[in-house]
């Protein structure tokens, strides 16, 4: 546990909101609107946390368990990436599959709690959350392996660190294949477009948004920060595996995390406007073919 | 393998899969342009002597399958009132998913096969392999007369990729006579085409069984 893994993990946890908020900033600049300010997440934020909480009546606990192991899972997750490009706070051999597990049991509580409202729209919403994790978790399983197997390391934090300058050097059409792999999995995973639309509010349309729609006050903010963090997470993921930052000083190392994100998030706002959302049964072939993309680079370094 | 040639190789398989994910046949027509393109590179990348074999083979395969097939298989639909594969037996996840197997495959066996030692880009042979098994998961899984000779075509830019592991040798007479031989047949499965829309009024090529005189 190092200063510059702690520092990273502070930088993050404090940008988080501002990423969707950055990449929703973008869309409305490219389509000629003035957009919501860059810190109304934060305003949100506030504003939901000091409001009481409103349960229905058919909900059970596992409604008002999901906000905290949503978090909770997406924090433990945060450790275990080496956000400064040397190592998280706990990292161990096949951590990466700790990673996906993690994320995958926040998924799980969420669609979970969406089913215990008894709400057909949340139904619909969590049999589309976990659908379409049905394809883009193979994918991140598939990314993490190839850059396992181009590295020769089973750990985020060997993976992600001086053993992947190299193999960029060795492999460099590899790495970019799972890069590119890589950033499909986030527009799914983070609910952005073309995959998800995170302005609609059509409940037949929503994907993301439709399983927390019972979700009030501290309970939502709490969502709403975990999935901004998922997006970050999964946005620090590929800013690491694009420009690996073991060899930089630890201070700009972290420091460089903040453009990086920042990158990230304008790019899924260039994408999601300039790409029209994508058919619910056509996700699956996006998807796939970004399973199909890491499955090309695991070949390719298996031989 | 990540140099400029293993790069093109990536980029040829990324073309089939291309293939084997859409169903517009005109989109088709265009990936395999983009293939015949690619193609056209790998001679320059395939590490042997620039001179003017690899100039003319060069030139040969940019005109032939990025200019001429194109344009004969254009010509060919440009009747067809159908412009997709509208029954493929599988669809686009089905097809990516035998397209990875036959990669996979191909990568397996192409390390087993004892090949000439020294080739300048080692990813030729798997390449060609995988370019033909997914030439057949093409002309196995559609059924317009134009998807199989799209299969067709990809099955033949495989054999061509295995050709190139012996760029260095072959006179460039018979390469040469391959790419005729490649033209003339595309040229009269155009018109076989062309004439199965005329006379049927669509290319399922399951109805020629029902042909009678």
């Amino acid at each position: 546990m190092t200063a510059s893994a702690i520092g990273a993990l502070a930088l993050i946890l404090v940008v988080a909101p501002l990423l969707p908020a950055l990449a929703g900033r973008t869309v409305a600049f490219l389509t000629g609107r003035r957009g919501a300010p860059l810190l109304q997440p934060y305003r949100d934020l506030a504003k939901l946390l000091g409001k009481g909480a409103v349960y229905s009546r058919t909900t059970t606990g596992v409604f008002r368990l999901a906000p905290a192991v949503v978090l909770g899972a997406a924090l433990v997750a945060a450790g275990l990436l080496p956000l400064d490009g040397r190592r998280g706070l706990a990292g161990f051999g096949g951590d990466m599959i700790a990673f996906a597990g993690l994320l995958a049991l926040g998924r799980l509580l969420l669609a979970l709690a969406g089913l215990d409202t008894g709400s057909s729209f949340e139904g619909m919403g969590a049999s589309r959350e976990l659908g379409f994790a049905t394809f883009s978790e193979p994918a991140l399983f598939l990314v993490l392996g190839a850059l396992a197997l181009a590295t020769g390391e089973s750990s985020l934090g060997g993976m992600l660190g001086a053993p992947l300058a190299r193999a960029w050097a060795r492999a460099p059409a590899t790495l970019a294949m799972v890069g590119v792999s890589l950033g499909i999995v986030l527009l799914a995973e983070a609910s952005r477009g073309p995959v998800d639309d995170p302005a609609t509010h059509l409940e037949l349309t929503m994907i993301h948004e439709v399983t927390i729609l019972d979700h009030g006050g501290p309970d939502l903010g709490i969502l709403l920060y975990g999935s901004a963090l998922k997006f970050a997470l999964f946005a620090a993921l590929l800013a690491g595996t694009f420009l690996p930052r073991a060899a930089w000083p630890a201070p700009l190392a972290v420091a460089a995390l903040l453009p990086a994100l920042a990158l990230v998030a304008i790019l899924v706002g260039v994408i999601e406007s300039a790409m029209a959302r994508l058919r619910l049964v056509q996700v699956p072939h996006l998807l796939t073919g970004a399973a199909a993309l890491a499955a090309l680079g695991v070949v390719l370094r298996v031989r | 393998m990540d140099r400029f040639g293993d790069v093109v190789l990536l980029l040829v398989l990324m073309t089939n899969f291309a293939v084997l994910v859409t169903g517009r046949l005109s989109a088709c027509i265009r990936i395999m342009t983009a293939q015949g393109v690619l193609l056209a590179m790998l001679p320059l990348a395939s590490g042997a002597r620039f001179g003017v074999h690899i100039a003319v083979l060069t030139a040969g395969t940019l005109a032939i399958k990025a200019g001429v097939l194109p344009r004969i298989l254009r010509w060919a639909i440009r009747e067809a009132p159908v412009r997709r594969e509208l029954a493929p037996s599988i669809g686009p996840i089905g097809g990516v998913l035998l397209g990875l197997a036959a990669v996979g495959l191909a990568f397996g066996v192409a390390t087993r096969l004892p090949h000439a030692a020294g080739l300048a880009v080692e990813g030729l042979v798997p390449v060609s392999l995988a370019s033909l098994m997914m030439g057949f998961v093409v002309l196995t899984t559609r059924q317009k007369a134009l998807s199989l000779v799209i299969g067709y075509l990809m099955l033949e830019n495989g054999i061509y990729v295995f050709g190139l592991t012996l760029a260095g040798d072959i006179p460039l007479l018979v390469e040469l006579g391959v790419l005729l031989d490649v033209f003339v047949g595309v040229f009269i499965m155009g018109l076989v085409v062309f004439q199965i829309q005329r006379e049927l009024e669509s290319q399922d090529s399951r109805r020629l069984t029902e042909l009678r005189d």
